[in-house]
């Protein structure tokens, strides 16, 4: 399991003596949308802090564009191109502007000024509200500004912790199409998730149950093997 | 965006250079000159702390250590070293310095935890200082005196170029990267990380600095006042007065610690003055008016409308 940008193997991790993953792995490709499937308590958020170097991992080994980062601390991770967009998302004390330029604090003052002007076109809701507070914005909104914060520093792969959390149907979809375009454009994406409606992004999936990956393969394995096909659609096979 | 963000800061640094130029005019036509001191001290001295509390969350009870540190620094290379008092004042933000380097891993601990073992720390530090073993060096409790450096107003000045500094200090963290790097540290550490934040970095620097300030500012304290005792540097009243202007005025601005300063020493000293037996009461009745209905201070006044507040 290699990818040649992101490359995570035999991931051990744990809270105290509680071990949660357990030899966990994830590969994701240049330009790829991978898709990390699995149910509440499978171990999803903890592999992506692993990934993300907010959790030591056990054993394993995370290497990202060829370098071994397993030990490297977050901020230097995300200054290599790894962006993370959490749960929560945004800094709600400070302005939509104020979350952009923090997404982007270490890119160089004219890359984050343009960048921030093509952020504002793709999210136009944000660009009409510059100065307002991020805690005033709606969820969806809130959703919107996480992940342009995310991509203000122009980072090579977005790995991005249950996305649809907390969203209207509606506004899922609208989080797929904004994804769809930045996969378009280039953009490696891994998303953890529950909702199958992301999978509509996935080149491939991998499914995570009980902190061990039970599935590698394409949407199309997927929806070819029964069993997973039940578990996670809840529908009869074909 | 640039342009707005340099003239923001332009515009900040306008009302820091103001400030300073009327408190370093203000002898010239008021004669109470120790209560326009007072008031550098407050003004400064609370801007330290806003660097630390208004920026990254963290409030320290225990700010008055690094002051009395400075004070300390100060007095021991005057008495010991008859070092100038300029030079002097450089020992007094080392000592600051030292002591906050020697305290940075009360970073690891956060909310009242931080508040409480800072205020241990300065309450160690005043120990040891106030310790009569100590006398040949510190002349434990029975005070300092400097009198040959006595320099009233010279030493007003450079506390006002004390004062100046702070502002500065403030008006760079509201428009630089670095102060925005803090606030995201301040609103959630992890997330902060995330978004690239060397936190550990930012932090420390920001407790470095404010240091840096109370250290400076105990130490033209301690050249003006030029014969105390630990009791006076250490004085726990330096940190209440510093953190109820803070509160007051709001913070992470530059003019919300400026505002609580002037009202709150303000009306300290005027009804302290007038009508003494009711000061506590009224003193207290307006701070816990201001937590029941501004909880971020006076400039949440207009901070709560949309409006930018230097």
């Amino acid at each position: 399991m290699t990818g040649d940008l992101l490359t995570a193997s035999g991931i051990e991790a744990g809270y105290g003596k509680v071990q949660v993953l357990w030899g966990a792995g994830v590969a994701v490709n240049e330009r790829e949308s991978v898709v990390l499937l699995g149910p509440n308590g499978a171990g999803k958020t903890t592999f992506l802090k692993v990934l993300l170097g907010l959790m030591p991992a056990w054993r394993g080994a995370v290497r990202f564009a060829g370098d071994d980062i397993t030990r490297m601390r977050t901020d230097h991770r995300v200054r290599r191109g790894l962006a993370y967009m959490s749960e929560i998302g945004v800094f709600t004390g400070l302005s939509i502007e104020e979350n952009l330029r923090i997404g982007g604090q270490f890119v160089e003052r004219a890359t984050l000024r343009a960048r921030t002007e093509e952020l504002y076109g793709i999210f136009p809701a944000l660009a009409e509200r510059k100065s307002a507070l991020a805690g005033a914005l709606s969820g969806g909104q809130r959703k919107m500004l996480g992940i342009a914060k995310a991509l203000a520093a122009g980072p090579r792969l977005l790995v991005m912790d249950e996305p649809s959390a907390g969203l209207s149907p509606l506004f899922v979809s609208q989080v797929i199409e904004v994804l769809g375009r930045f996969r378009e454009s280039g953009l490696a994406l891994l998303i953890a998730e529950q909702n199958v409606a992301f999978l509509d992004l996935a080149d491939r999936v991998f499914t995570l149950e009980a902190g061990r990956v039970g599935f590698e393969g394409t949407v199309e394995a997927l929806h070819a093997d029964d069993a997973l096909h039940r578990a996670y659609f809840g529908l009869e096979g074909s | 965006m640039r342009r707005t963000v340099g003239r923001r800061g332009t515009g900040d640094l306008l009302i820091a250079l103001v400030v300073t130029a009327i408190m370093a005019a203000l002898p010239f036509g008021y004669s109470n000159e120790l209560l326009l001191f007072n008031f550098v001290t407050f003004l400064a001295l609370s801007q330290g702390l806003n660097v630390l509390y208004g920026f990254t969350g963290y409030l320290p009870f225990g700010y008055v250590g690094f002051f009395g540190a400075g004070a300390y620094g100060f007095a021991l290379t005057v008495m010991h070293l008859n070092w100038p008092p300029l030079a002097a004042m450089a020992a007094a933000g080392v000592a600051a310095l030292i002591l906050a380097a020697i305290l940075t891993p009360l970073l690891r601990l956060s909310g009242a935890y931080f508040a409480i073992a800072s205020l241990a720390a300065a309450q160690s530090v005043y120990e040891i200082v106030a310790n009569p073993a100590l006398e040949d060096v510190t002349k434990g409790p029975y005070g300092v005196s400097l009198s040959g450096v006595f320099a009233p107003m010279f030493s007003y000045q450079v506390g006002v170029a004390v004062l100046l500094f702070s502002l500065v200090v403030v008006v760079w963290l509201r428009n630089s990267r670095f102060g925005l790097a803090l606030q995201a540290i301040r609103e959630d550490t992890v997330s902060a990380a995330m978004a690239g934040v060397s936190v550990v970095r930012g932090r420390t620097i920001a407790w470095l600095l404010s240091a840096l300030i109370a250290g400076l500012v105990g130490g033209v304290y301690a050249w003006h006042i030029s014969v105390f005792y630990p009791d006076t540097a250490f004085n726990i009243q330096f940190s209440i007065f510093a953190t109820v202007f803070v509160l007051f005025g709001g913070a992470t601005t530059l003019i919300g610690p400026i505002l609580g300063v002037v009202i709150l020493y303000g009306v300290y000293n005027t009804i302290g003055i007038t009508v003494p037996q009711y000061f506590q009461l009224i003193y207290g009745v307006l701070i816990v008016a201001l937590v029941l209905f501004l909880p971020n201070g006076l400039v949440s006044l207009a901070t709560r409308r949309g409006i930018r507040v230097p």
